[in-house]
């Protein structure tokens, strides 16, 4: 099960839906792996701004990994240094799109360049690296949801649906 | 033909046997594929995304949303079709043993889309007492909305029993707060394919459809409302003028005897002392 995917699991209880302690579901046991998968940076970026930034780094916290997340979602810092000049920026894209693709690339190339290191070690983490065996404990209700060969078995008993 | 619906819950239908023909079958091969070569173009997905996968069993359709560059979750209720999953070298998403009628355990705006074949029609079996179908649908719409994000489509092909529970499966979709519509391939005929395509927070799904190639629209609201329309404005008030002339109208084509019409027909006798 890719870290990319427990970023966005919760703990699939009725009760513990508006817990706020049962997001990001906390590793145990955990044993990782490492696939290889195709570096897409248009999926990362597209995925990145929905990349719950501080659970990541509770759970890249317990897997020992902590030192492979940056302190800030890539995305936030970009906008951030964009924020002075947001409106002329928003623009010149705009033209460029409308001029052809051969303008946009070069202009957005600009700024991708440092982001794309960035983004391949992001790659590296949220997709490449998975959890084969060991479970997944609901911070609320301490329900463990047994992962077997990288399956989560999110399975529940009829008492707890 | 007998519908596995009606004869095992799905986790114990597909057993090891079962799946195994079923992934090995190049005829069940063949559909699954055209289905969602079919259901991606319907979804109309402009980058690569982030896809949920609903009753993804071994992985079929899955393998087609990674040659399309994309990143999928895969759930499915049966064991064995998992164990298939695993043990075929091509399927890249991450999966889940997990029931979609206990809801969608992600949290709020996950996925870009969502894709379902020949899967949610399980929905309509209750396999205990303490579950109904409604409740099932109930639960796995209401989870699948708050799963994707705004703007969001979701399509899910599915073999519906009658047409009773075609509606039962639709409406379901629109309680949850989709934008929904049907979509029918080869309509009519034995092959036919149903399609649900859903659209969150996107209102009118009928606009998005309609550019695409070969989509017929009949709009079942519009129907309705003409119905209505037709009925409110056809029927005269019992009693008034039209609708006595039309009486006598009537009566003379059946052959009666019928006073003629005049300046006096339906109006008022004055007041009496």
């Amino acid at each position: 099960m890719k870290l990319l995917t427990t970023n966005f699991l919760t703990c699939a209880v009725k009760t513990c839906k508006t817990s706020p302690l049962s997001f990001p579901l906390h590793f145990k046991d955990a044993t990782l792996e490492r696939t290889e998968i195709d570096f897409d940076p248009l999926f990362m970026r597209n995925l990145l701004p929905r990349v719950n930034w501080d659970a990541l780094t509770t759970t890249a916290t317990e897997l020992g990994l902590q030192a492979l997340v940056p302190a800030k979602n890539p995305v936030d810092v970009v906008e951030q240094s964009r924020g002075d000049d947001g409106d002329i920026d928003v623009q010149a894209e705009a033209e460029a799109d409308a001029e052809g693709t051969t303008i946009n690339a070069t202009e957005t190339n600009a700024d991708h360049e440092i982001e794309e290191e960035i983004l391949r070690r992001l790659h590296n983490l949220l997709l490449e690296t998975g959890v084969v065996e060991g479970k997944l404990v609901c911070g609320n209700c301490g329900f463990e949801y047994p992962i077997k060969e990288g399956v989560g078995n999110f399975l529940l008993p009829a008492h707890l649906v | 033909m007998s519908r596995p619906e009606d004869l095992l819950p799905p986790d114990l239908y597909y057993n090891d046997t079962e799946s195994a023909k079923y992934t090995t079958s190049s005829r069940i091969q063949n559909i699954q594929a055209s289905m969602t070569n079919r259901a991606l173009e319907l979804l109309d997905l402009d980058r690569p995304s982030f896809i949920l996968d609903i009753g993804c069993g071994s992985g079929l359709s899955g393998e087609i949303l990674s040659e399309d560059g994309h990143i999928w979750v895969g759930m499915d209720i049966s064991p064995s079709m998992l164990d298939i999953a695993l043990q075929r070298e091509d399927v890249e998403g991450d999966l889940f043993l997990a029931d979609m009628g206990q809801g969608i355990p992600f949290r709020p705006g996950t996925f870009d889309a969502a894709i379902s074949i020949s899967a949610i029609q399980w929905l309509c079996n209750a396999e205990t007492s303490d579950v109904s179908p409604e409740g099932r649908l109930r639960r796995f719409f209401d989870g699948l909305y708050a799963s994707l994000r705004r703007g969001a489509r979701a399509v899910c092909q599915f073999y519906p029993k009658n047409d009773q529970q075609r509606t039962m499966i639709s409406q379901a979709a629109v309680r949850a707060g989709f934008g929904a519509g049907i979509l029918e391939d080869d309509g009519g005929t034995k092959n036919v394919k149903t399609y649900l395509v859903l659209s969150v927070g996107g209102g009118d799904i009928t606009g998005t459809v309609s550019k695409m190639e070969g989509v017929d629209i009949e709009d079942g609201r519009k129907l309705r409302e003409a119905m209505h329309r037709g009925k409110r404005k056809g029927e005269d008030i019992k009693g008034s003028k039209q609708w006595i002339l039309k009486k006598k109208e009537k009566m003379k084509n059946k052959g009666k005897i019928v006073k003629s019409d005049s300046k006096y027909t339906g109006r008022r006798r004055g007041p009496k002392f």
